[in-house]
């Protein structure tokens, strides 16, 4: 792998990505507004507290890393597949000197960037409406980057994997929605059945949304989350990279 | 050096999975040549094809390209060729323009350089008035002259052209020939697949006629013709066996 060719495939979906945001981008704050005043306000009217913390100050921090997740994950499932596929991108760029490992780093990432991008857009949208206690969210951003890595590393497994493009409604289903609704953002684990605070323990957005909530309430995030992430980014890197040489080169 | 060979392929065999695509094949291919593969659908001619331009490893056999290793310096070698794909692989999201510029980038081309090239290959395609436009409103030989002036962004010694006509009217079929003859005509080498054998006749100086993987025969189309009499396409049914529709057996 060459780093700098890498940095050529990031830069075409930069380019791209540049030509189409105004397109797109408002969508992005769409949702995670939603779930902010469904939620946040709606709920919130009747759970007032968790912890001692407002409701929709509880649930702020872990839409920052949903936001983040999503981003990466849309990026390096669909858009990467539609690379691949429909528009067969991969092919014209393998045929310049970018050979197939740098294509599939540019694309991881990208994936991290775009992740980063997203979630650090929405923390400043939640910190100017309050609901962040502490500047150190700051101090998020960079592990954004990181589980972006590992959401782009499991995205382009599955884009390597996947007969069709349908079979991605698996990968959410199964796979996104839970990791989503059950890795504390809406609540704490505590109170339910041990198992899942277990099964929550294996998945990367549980340990990212505990970095960003302490940070945002001015904590130190917990060394043993960032290591948690670091760790899983460096097993899961040669997948995607043995999984795509698999389907393109053949 | 002008007799320096720019392919050498030595026993060069390709299987996916059970399937072998292709056989054992032998070649060489000299500086500025236009060398072509003719063969029914399935022959494994865009198989060798994508094989001289590092896209895939042979399964074993050598091929050299400039003296390089395709399995071992394929960035070196790509560096130095330019592709023609028998598929559409423009960038939807970019105008004409920005295509050319994105794709000198892979090259390294700083945007200084690429954007005066990519002016003066527009004008070679006879593009220069599409600039702006975006990929969804060019018509196939547009779009097949640009994927064209794609492949020359970097300067190419060799061009490796898969099927440059195909699906194209007869003006814009005219229109490819005319550009290749003048790259033929700077030296630059050509290698090309196709199923019209009126383009073998008018650009090839040697075609190789390939059937189920194996190459059955290299000569130029003067002595083929010359050898088993008819025109290259009655010489191309004699050899390949006359089949309904090129499928194979």
């Amino acid at each position: 792998m060459n780093l700098k060719r890498a940095f050529r495939v990031w830069q075409r979906n930069f380019t791209v990505y540049t030509k189409l945001y105004k397109s797109s981008i408002a969508l992005n704050f769409v949702e995670p507004a939603l779930y902010l005043a469904a939620l946040g306000l709606g709920l919130g009217a009747f759970v007032k507290e968790i912890n001692g913390v407002p409701y929709i100050n509880f649930i702020a921090p872990g839409i920052i890393a949903s936001s983040s997740m999503f981003a990466a994950t849309y990026e390096c499932t669909y858009g990467t597949y539609v690379r691949m596929t429909y528009q067969k991108t991969f092919d014209a760029i393998l045929a310049t000197p970018v050979n197939i490992d740098d294509l599939v780093a540019g694309e991881l990432m990208w994936g991290a960037t775009k992740s980063m991008l997203y979630g650090t857009i929405i923390m400043i949208v939640i910190s100017l409406f309050g609901l962040v206690d502490s500047a150190m969210i700051i101090l998020a951003v960079p592990i954004l980057f990181i589980c972006g890595l590992i959401f782009a590393e499991v995205s382009v497994i599955a884009a390597a994997t996947v007969p069709g493009i349908d079979t991605f409604n698996y990968f959410y289903t199964l796979l996104m929605t839970p990791m989503f609704l059950f890795s504390g953002i809406f609540f704490p684990l505590d109170n339910l059945p041990p198992v899942v605070a277990k099964i929550a323990f294996f998945t990367p957005l549980y340990h990212l949304v505990n970095i960003c909530r302490s940070f945002s309430s001015g904590q130190v995030g917990s060394i043993s989350d960032i290591l948690w992430l670091l760790v899983v980014a460096a097993i899961l890197a040669p997948y995607p990279f043995r999984l795509m040489r698999r389907r393109i080169v053949k | 050096m002008s007799f320096m060979n720019v392919v050498t392929a030595k026993a060069l065999t390709k299987d996916y999975g059970a399937l072998r695509a292709v056989d054992a094949v032998d070649f060489e291919i000299a500086k500025g040549e236009c060398f072509g593969f003719l063969g029914p659908n399935g022959a494994g001619k865009t198989t060798v094809m994508r094989i001289i331009y590092c896209f895939m490893p042979p399964t074993s056999g050598e091929v050299r390209v400039f003296g390089m290793d395709v399995t071992k310096k394929p960035s070196g070698i790509k560096a130095k060729i330019g592709v023609m794909p028998q598929e559409d692989n423009l960038d939807p999201d970019l105008t004409v323009f920005e295509n050319l510029i994105v794709y000198a980038r892979y090259f390294d081309i700083p945007k200084k350089i690429s954007s005066g090239l990519a002016t003066e290959l527009l004008e070679f395609v006879e593009l220069q008035g599409k600039a702006g436009v975006k990929i969804g409103n060019l018509s196939g030989g547009m779009k097949r002259r640009l994927i064209l002036a794609r492949s020359l962004i970097n300067n190419p010694e060799l061009l490796v052209l898969d099927e440059p006509t195909t699906g194209l009217d007869p003006h814009s079929r005219h229109a490819v020939w005319d550009k290749l003859n003048l790259l033929k005509a700077k030296e630059t080498t050509l290698i090309l697949t196709t199923h019209y054998m009126e383009e073998a006749e008018k650009l090839c100086d040697r075609v190789a006629i390939m059937d189920s993987g194996r190459i059955i025969t290299i000569e130029s189309p003067a002595r083929l013709m010359q050898m088993h009499g008819g025109n290259l396409e009655d010489v191309y049914l004699k050899l390949t066996g006359v089949r309904l529709a090129g499928e194979a057996s």
